[in-house]
């Protein structure tokens, strides 16, 4: 094809060159046109998933750096390093390495802490996030698929963490992992078969490090990437959710392109979350595994606990009575495999099925692009309130006994005010905040048909005192309200309809002079809005009355 | 056939009472063979009647030297200043609950007898002892006794009860990988692999080791205080004792090189601080990043 210089739209700079003989060759200018046009709402909510991705890009970056020191094996050998309190006791070569790591490779602590962190924040947004579609609807059709993939990572998270914190041997991972052993038997049936599968032997063997070692690095990460790559894809083909508001339809999406305001944003959260990781693994020492010492199954530590997002599952086997059922035969089946094995099935099944049982109950089958505001919906809100309430209760009991030590109460008192509590804080929560959806509900439709609260009193010629409300638009011969609620929030604050001007600009300190905008705003009262503002607050109230609903008088 | 009775004697040779009466019949004659029957009787009685004296004073010369010397005379001139001092600080404070004589009172506190002065060092140098009141554990607090006081304390309850005494030398001399292994395998249950403490059963608590005295430490696995178990010299010797006093000590003045140790308490700690400041500065991040409705 031949080119002339003179041709329209021929680019003249070397990089415009270039980029144009890329694009000769692959043709991708149309679909990257089409990528970097993609609106992204700009609600900070919708940044929460992203958290997720930057925690998990620091930790893919930090764990490969841990990959070429750490040895993954069980071969025993004796500590010679530089950390005297181990020097001489014999450890597995895998503690061994972990110490090396921390003591004697360069950056090699600094590296596993900012591991660690970025593990414990790669499941805390994740979690944060699913709240977030949870409760605002986002999981709706056509979004169930990604809502399944969403849980299947969130799993994976939670496996990923199991086998990480077993992997440096110590004590504490090493109970850990007596525990999983534990967990896996208590499987009625398969149980033996499962452990002996997983361990290749009786516990502990020789080959579980090695093999949640390659679980850890490989396998998992390449299954995470994989769905976040889908998660993503399906993400954009399937277009954001936004919040109703002005402009805002089933059918579009207000907000930023990608590039540049969004890709902007994006590269400056990474930033920060990367920022919050280093800072956390620089200043605050986790998982000092020099001070747990080397896995001898004859020893055990006091407030031995889970990384958090497991809590819940110690939480439910501390406070699980001990039921074990022995049937004829010699069979039993353990009480650890209700409060592990089955609490933690029912759990992520609910969860996973979700989307398809709100759809059954609701039959709502449409499509929604729309997010729904979680007073709203007060059922999904309580019951998520309610889930959340006994996951957070579980949590806690996780660590009822480092409770029970740092404030004084009794472990036994802390294990039944979690048995009660699992049980009876749920409906309360669910009714609490059913009656608060509700309460959110009605005072929206208040503000819509009575106005805001201004704050100021009047007293009317008969003597009456009334507070002057501020119609939010148009209202009828009584004074009331016509605007309907439209899913987005109503505002009740003066401020908010602009009753005390705009705001000064700036986050962290004013970045425009305050007497400039006085000045400006002084300028602007002149226009109509000004004019109306000043005659409803000081006239005598009349049509709006006050927006104080009035008897049918004719 | 031979009776005591001497008319029954007499009667066979029908003699007058004359004759009976006489004090020194001929010999040969059956008067003078029944008396000296008599005689040999007599003696033989009081040879019994000796021996048996003399085997009950041997007996109890024998238990005399062989028994435990029990207790030195109470109240006696040879109590010390110290005992002396001490026995009053004990009838003062101590009595109510471990009774006049150390026995101990029921339900209220054990006795002392054997818990040597080292159980009263660590109890009473920690301020467990004397106890505030009855619950679930002796929180350790301010001692309430000077060091004079504890070592008249000290003295009374060794004269009068007896038990193991203060070690001596330098106790963290001790093998200190050893010490650890020793820690975490003996000790580390209840005080955690740091030491730090944990929460026993029913409100009971092992305390945290954190600023603890070489001292303190040996004689607690000494005595066994409160729900601790005795760790006597057979269990681990002195030796590993002074072992595990290092490791303790070395851990608990050694530095966290990775930053700020947040109560060196493993995932609950750290799992607050994800959430709280991880979560917390990255949702004021994102708020400052988008827009609100």
């Amino acid at each position: 094809m031949a080119r002339t210089a003179t041709a329209p739209g021929v680019p003249t700079t070397l990089l415009g060159k270039a980029a144009l003989e890329v694009d000769d060759r692959l043709i991708v200018a149309g679909p990257l046109r089409r990528t970097l046009n993609k609106v992204f709402p700009d609600h900070w909510s919708f940044l929460l998933g992203e958290i997720a991705l930057y925690a998990f890009v620091v930790l893919l970056l930090s764990g490969t750096y841990l990959t070429f020191f750490f040895d993954a094996s069980m071969r025993e050998v004796v500590y010679e390093g530089s950390y005297a309190p181990l020097r001489g006791v014999e450890m597995s070569a895998a503690y061994d390495s972990a110490l090396q790591l921390s003591f004697d490779v360069r950056g090699g602590l600094f590296m596993r802490q900012i591991h660690h962190w970025a593990a414990l924040l790669f499941v805390a947004a994740i979690v944060v996030h699913l709240l977030r579609i949870f409760f605002t609807g986002a999981f709706r059709r056509p979004r169930e698929s990604n809502w399944l993939i969403g849980v299947v990572m969130l799993v994976l998270a939670l496996l990923m963490g199991v086998t990480g914190y077993s992997l440096p041997d110590d004590l504490l991972s090493g109970t850990g992992l007596r525990i999983i052993s534990a967990i896996l038997l208590s499987v009625p049936v398969i149980g033996t078969w499962a452990h002996w599968a997983v361990f290749n032997g009786d516990f502990v063997g020789e080959n579980i490090i090695g093999r949640f070692y390659i679980v850890h690095v490989l396998l998992i990460p390449a299954i995470l990437l994989a769905l976040i790559a889908v998660h993503l894809l399906v993400l954009v083909k399937q277009k954001h959710t936004q919040f109703p508001g002005p402009g805002r339809t089933e059918h579009n999406v207000v907000g930023n392109r990608l590039f540049p305001a969004f890709a902007g944003k994006a590269t400056g959260l990474f930033f920060i979350v990367f920022g919050v990781c280093a800072a956390l693994g620089g200043l605050v020492q986790i998982n000092p595994v020099w001070l747990w010492g080397p896995y001898n199954p004859a020893q055990v530590s006091s407030a031995s606990q889970p990384d958090w997002y497991i809590g819940f599952l110690d939480g439910s086997t501390r406070i699980f009575p001990a039921w074990d059922i022995n049937l004829p035969g010699d069979y039993t089946i353990p009480a650890l495999f209700w409060p592990t094995v089955v609490v933690a099935g029912a759990m992520f099944t609910v969860l996973a099925l979700y989307p398809m049982i709100e759809r059954k109950l609701t039959g709502d089958t449409a499509s929604h692009h729309l997010l729904q505001r979680p007073r709203d919906v007060p059922v999904r809100t309580s019951l998520g309130v309610m889930a959340l309430t006994f996951y957070v209760w579980l949590m806690i009991a996780g660590g009822n006994d480092v409770i029970a030590d740092k404030f004084d109460i009794s472990l036994n008192a802390m294990t039944w005010v979690g048995r009660i509590g699992v049980i009876i804080l749920p409906p309360i929560a669910y009714v609490l905040t059913y009656r608060m959806c509700l309460g959110l509900q009605q005072h929206d439709r208040e503000v819509l048909e009575h106005g805001i609260e201004t704050g100021v009193i009047r007293r009317l010629p008969h003597g009456e005192f009334i507070e002057v409300h501020q119609p939010l638009g148009e209202v009828d011969a009584h004074g009331h309200g016509q605007l309907a609620y439209g899913g987005a929030p109503v505002p009740k604050k003066m401020n908010q309809v602009g009753g005390a001007r705009r705001a000064i600009r700036g986050f962290f300190s004013p970045i425009e002079e305050p007497a400039q905008v006085e000045l400006e705003q002084r300028r602007e009262e002149h226009g109509p809005a000004a004019a109306e503002s000043s005659r409803e607050l000081t006239t005598s109230g009349r049509p709006q009355e006050g927006g104080r609903p009035q008897e049918p008088r004719d | 056939m031979s009776t005591t009775n001497p008319q029954s004697d007499a009667q066979p040779d029908g003699g007058s009472p004359r004759v009976r009466w006489s004090r020194r019949p001929a010999d040969g004659t059956p008067a003078a063979a029944a008396r000296a029957r008599r005689r040999s009787k007599h003696r033989r009685r009081v040879v019994n009647v000796a021996g048996l004296m003399a085997a009950l004073v041997l007996t109890g010369a024998l238990y005399s030297a062989l028994s435990p010397a029990y207790a030195t005379n109470e109240g006696s001139g040879s109590e010390s200043a110290a005992e002396a001092a001490g026995r009053e600080l004990y009838e003062r404070s101590c009595i109510s609950c471990h009774g006049e004589n150390l026995e101990g009172v029921p339900t209220r506190g054990p006795s002392l007898v054997g818990v040597g002065e080292a159980a009263v060092y660590f109890q009473v140098h920690t301020g467990r002892m004397p106890l505030v009141r009855q619950e679930a554990d002796a929180p350790d607090k301010p001692a309430v006794f000077s060091d004079e006081e504890i070592d008249q304390l000290m003295a009374y309850v060794q004269a009068n009860g007896g038990g193991p005494t203060l070690p001596s030398g330098d106790l963290r001399d001790g093998d200190l990988a050893q010490g650890g292994e020793l820690f975490r395998l003996n000790c580390a249950s209840c005080h955690n692999f740091v030491g730090q403490g944990g929460a026993l059963s029913s409100g009971k608590a092992a305390p945290s080791l954190e600023g603890s005295s070489a001292l303190e430490i040996y004689t607690a696995m000494l005595t066994g205080p409160e729900n601790m178990p005795v760790f006597g010299d057979n269990q681990l010797t002195p030796d590993e004792k002074r072992a595990i006093i290092n490791y303790v000590q070395t851990i608990d003045n050694q530095a966290d090189p990775g930053g700020a140790g947040v109560g060196r308490m493993g995932p609950v700690a750290e799992g607050l601080v994800i959430w709280v400041v991880g979560i917390g500065v990255l949702l004021f991040g994102i708020f400052w990043m988008g827009s609100k409705a």
